[in-house]
């Protein structure tokens, strides 16, 4: 089953689609999201990071500021403030 | 008798009026049209927050204490109000204002007078007025509304809770309003700070899934909540923004239409007094002939 990512931010969606690996800057620890994740939510670093690789592309990278990462059923949901 | 030139220029005049009226209505629906996209923007976000605070709460052992939610004594009040900048809107920016008021006599009276409060104006109609009355006003963030931004009401947001947990104000009510359709919007207040917490929503407990929290659920919490708040401030500010939008519209559909008949009863008396105009001169050229011929 294929992994799909949204960042959502209060004044638009940043990203949706289709992800081999989602890697973010949580509080306790950066920390990398690959397929069949365990479900988590976890707090994000005040200035860090996402960066993420589409299948067959290259790494693409989202500043963030805080915020919150959800994964459940390989579905990652990333919310933050800009 | 009207003169015929006269009535002319105020024809002229409404018809004018009418343009500007009719180029405001069109002008408010497009700003309209903007400010519900972006209240549209904010659904995923908000409702994805809510899920995960709820899921959080349903996990929790227990309460946690929430410093944001504290209820003390309301020795000072902070009352804030969101109106429009301009005007030629109809009521809104009164009801708003009177809604404000209405808050605030009745927390004067409750404390017996001896209360502080300040108020927050977000918009400038808001400010006249206040500036006005001999309340304390705290207009740093006046130029909200103009064109509502997350980054600026976050800022707002944030100023209110560190002056909430620093003992600065007991309580933050906000006047917004609701934007229901662009016709109807209703005139709110809102008690922003302490937090209220709606207890026993745990509709969902069947699908609970066991996540795993880092770091913990009472600091997920803590740090979910201010982002909730910040989000139910924004959202006040951008439905207010949306109710402006919508009231000025009507108001200025209104004044087209009042307009037109307007010059309905001008067109009227012109069309009387010219055809006067006309039979005089008639009568004066045939009883001219007739005097010739006589």
């Amino acid at each position: 089953m294929a992994m799909t990512l949204e960042i959502l931010t209060p004044e638009k969606s940043l990203f949706e689609g289709e992800v081999t690996s989602v890697k973010v800057p949580g509080t306790e620890g950066g920390f990398e999201i690959l397929n069949n994740h365990a479900p988590i939510i976890a707090t994000l670093m005040p200035k860090g990071e996402v960066r993420i690789v589409q299948p067959g592309q290259k790494e693409q990278v989202f500043p963030v500021k805080g915020g919150v990462v959800e994964v459940l059923r390989n579905h990652i949901v990333i919310l933050t403030e800009a | 008798m009207p003169n015929l030139k006269e009535v002319r220029v105020r024809i002229g005049s409404v018809i004018s009026t009418q343009q500007i009226t009719k180029a405001m209505k069109m002008v408010s629906a497009s700003k309209l049209r903007r400010a519900q996209t972006s209240i549209q923007q904010l659904r995923p976000y908000t409702r994805k927050l809510s899920a995960v605070i709820d899921n959080l709460n349903a996990s929790l052992e227990g309460e946690i204490e929430l410093p944001l939610a504290t209820d003390r004594q309301v020795q000072h009040l902070a009352v804030v109000v969101v109106t429009s900048d301009k005007g030629l809107c109809g009521g809104f920016n009164a009801n708003l204002i009177k809604t404000a008021r209405k808050i605030i006599q009745n927390f004067q009276k409750q404390s017996g007078g001896k209360g502080m409060c300040t108020v927050i104006p977000v918009g400038k109609k808001g400010m006249d007025f206040f500036r006005k009355s001999d309340l304390r006003i705290d207009t740093r963030f006046v130029g909200l509304i103009q064109r509502p931004s997350f980054d600026q009401s976050a800022t707002l947001g944030t100023a209110l809770m560190d002056d909430f947990l620093n003992g600065i104000y007991d309580s933050v009510q906000v006047v917004y309003s609701e934007f229901k359709n662009p016709v109807i919007q209703y005139y709110r207040a809102h008690t922003f700070l302490p937090m209220v917490q709606d207890s026993g929503e745990t509709s969902s407990d069947k699908k609970r899934t066991d996540y795993i929290l880092e770091p913990n659920a009472a600091q997920i919490i803590a740090e979910m909540i201010p982002a909730y708040l910040r989000l139910s401030l924004h959202r006040a500010i951008l439905d207010t923004n949306a109710s402006e939008h919508g009231a000025r519209m009507t108001s200025m559909d209104k004044a087209t239409e009042n307009a037109g008949e307007l010059l309905k009863g001008l067109k009227l008396q012109y069309n009387r007094a010219r055809q006067a105009a006309i039979t005089t001169e008639i009568t004066e050229i045939v009883g001219g002939a007739a005097a010739l011929v006589g």
